[in-house]
């Protein structure tokens, strides 16, 4: 994000230590992943999908339950502070880059596992109406409007999405009666992390997690730089209108006195 | 409270009244979702399997319409900046919220009652007797259920550009509990699948989404049209 006429970045000291330790972490878990774990005995070599799939999911969640926490934060203290709203959007859309890639890439495993894409269980259901109420979340932050409109707008549905998930997941899960209890070290009830998986898949997990705060911070930082180029551009569209209705050249105003 | 009660009463019947001047409901959504469980059957041509999928078809139809609805409902308000002129003259937001879900409910409730029957004629679907407290309640827990949520979604897209498109795609996710719950529970009451006693959970899933709408509504509408 660099500005090329004066060399300002929404990067700081702190920010590229933290992207040069998140892209070690990437090229770490690359290497204990692909290379150096082992294959799993049932699953075979499609367990290393795991690496990805499990982060990536724990990322969304995190970036969801952020916006749910900012949004709270900007809309009930009595001093409304936009800092608030920007980092519950920027969280959001990281948190829906990351669900989609946790879908696609669920679905793979899945293909691979199980033999077909997708299965109507409650957790599955359920992270793809995340991903979808989340998108309309991002599509109402873009209605337009004064940002103070966009934040207490935005910061009510993200409030009311905390109330929807449970609700839509265990009315899923009811559906499904036979709802498999799996959970997210256990995606098929039958793959056995020895300590060398299990420390990769913690890795993947740290690593996402400075992932996030790395992408959250720049992304929060060019949504303000948003909000007051906004700004400039109203004071400027309001000058150049001024600048207008005052005569300037000598024929203008001689024009005017005839 | 009375006079909060006064107010809601006083704001549903001029939805109603507006609904019963223009008719826009009567003459244009419900045909609509009429027209919708015809091309439905078209699509399944099976009569064994639409009577075994009427109470999903009969709650789908009636999501389709309340899209359509809401956005009638807040098109009035925000023509003329109805909406901002009764937050000025003092009217209280839950008190607005109350009294546009009531509106809405009774006309959901009789698309819906109009819906079940046409399943009947269609669909060849059938009422138990044992099952018409089942349908009943589901009918009332329904209606409710959809029309606060519409009511609330409808407040937060109103006056925004491009709401006709954006309403779908937050309402449909939310209303998926009770998709799921008010077709599991029609089935039982119609004898589609299971017996009654299967069905009132869910009619109770459908009740717990009703409850939680109206008090999440009754809170959030205020912030959401006061712009």
């Amino acid at each position: 994000m660099a500005d090329t006429a004066t060399g300002r970045t929404t990067a700081t000291h702190a920010t590229r230590i933290l992207g040069i330790v998140t892209l070690a972490g990437v090229a770490w878990l690359i290497l204990f992943g692909l290379i150096l774990s082992p294959a799993d005995k049932n699953q075979g070599e499609s367990v290393r999908i795991l690496y990805l799939h499990a982060p990536s999911a724990w990322l969304a969640y995190l970036a969801f339950i952020v916006t749910a926490i900012a949004s709270a934060l900007y809309l009930f203290p009595k001093q409304h502070s936009l800092g608030w709203d920007r980092l519950a959007g920027a969280s959001a859309e990281i948190g829906v880059l990351f669900m989609g890639m946790t879908l696609v890439v669920g679905m793979l495993w899945g293909r691979l596992t199980w033999g077909v894409f997708w299965r109507w269980d409650a957790r599955l259901t359920t992270t793809a109406f995340l991903l979808v109420t989340y998108i309309g979340y991002l599509a109402v932050r873009r209605l337009g409007g004064t940002p103070e409109q966009r934040a207490k707008r935005s910061a009510v549905l993200a409030l009311l999405a905390v109330l929807e998930i449970p609700l839509v997941h265990f009315s899923v899960e009811l559906w499904r009666g036979l709802h498999q209890d799996a959970s997210v070290l256990r995606p098929n009830g039958d793959v056995e992390l020895d300590g060398l998986m299990l420390f990769t898949l913690l890795s993947g997990i740290v690593t996402f997690t400075l992932m996030y705060a790395w992408l959250v911070i720049h992304r929060t930082r060019t949504l303000t730089a948003e909000d007051m180029l906004d700004d400039v551009g109203l004071e400027l569209a309001l000058e150049e209108r001024r600048r207008e209705s005052i005569p300037h050249t000598i024929e203008e105003k001689g024009a005017l006195l005839s | 409270m009375k006079a909060w009660w006064g107010t809601t009463r006083l704001i549903a019947k001029r939805e109603l009244l507006v609904e019963w001047r223009s008719r826009i409901a009567l003459n244009q959504v419900f045909p609509f979702a009429g027209i919708v469980m015809v091309m439905f059957g078209f699509a399944i041509d099976d009569t064994r399997l639409m009577e075994r999928i009427a109470p999903g078809l009969i709650v789908l139809a009636t999501m389709f319409a309340l899209l359509i609805l809401v956005q009638r409902s807040f098109a009035v308000e925000s023509e003329d900046g109805a909406l901002d002129a009764l937050r000025t003259a003092g009217v209280s937001s839950s008190a607005l919220f109350w009294g546009k879900s009531i509106a809405m409910a009774v006309q959901l409730a009789a698309l819906e009652a109009l819906l079940v029957v046409l399943a009947i004629f269609l669909y060849g679907s059938t009422i138990r007797p044992s099952g018409v407290v089942l349908l009943i309640a589901t009918w009332l827990a329904a209606s409710w259920g959809l029309a606060t949520v519409g009511t609330l979604y409808g407040g937060l897209a109103a006056g925004a550009r491009g709401r006709e498109t954006l309403l779908p795609l937050l309402l449909l996710p939310v209303v998926a509990p009770v998709l799921i719950g008010a077709t599991r529970a029609v089935e039982a009451a119609l004898g589609a699948r299971g017996s009654v006693a299967d069905g009132w959970p869910w009619m109770g899933l459908v009740a717990v989404f009703a409850v939680v709408f109206c008090a999440g509504g009754t809170l959030a509408f205020g912030p959401l049209i006061d712009e």
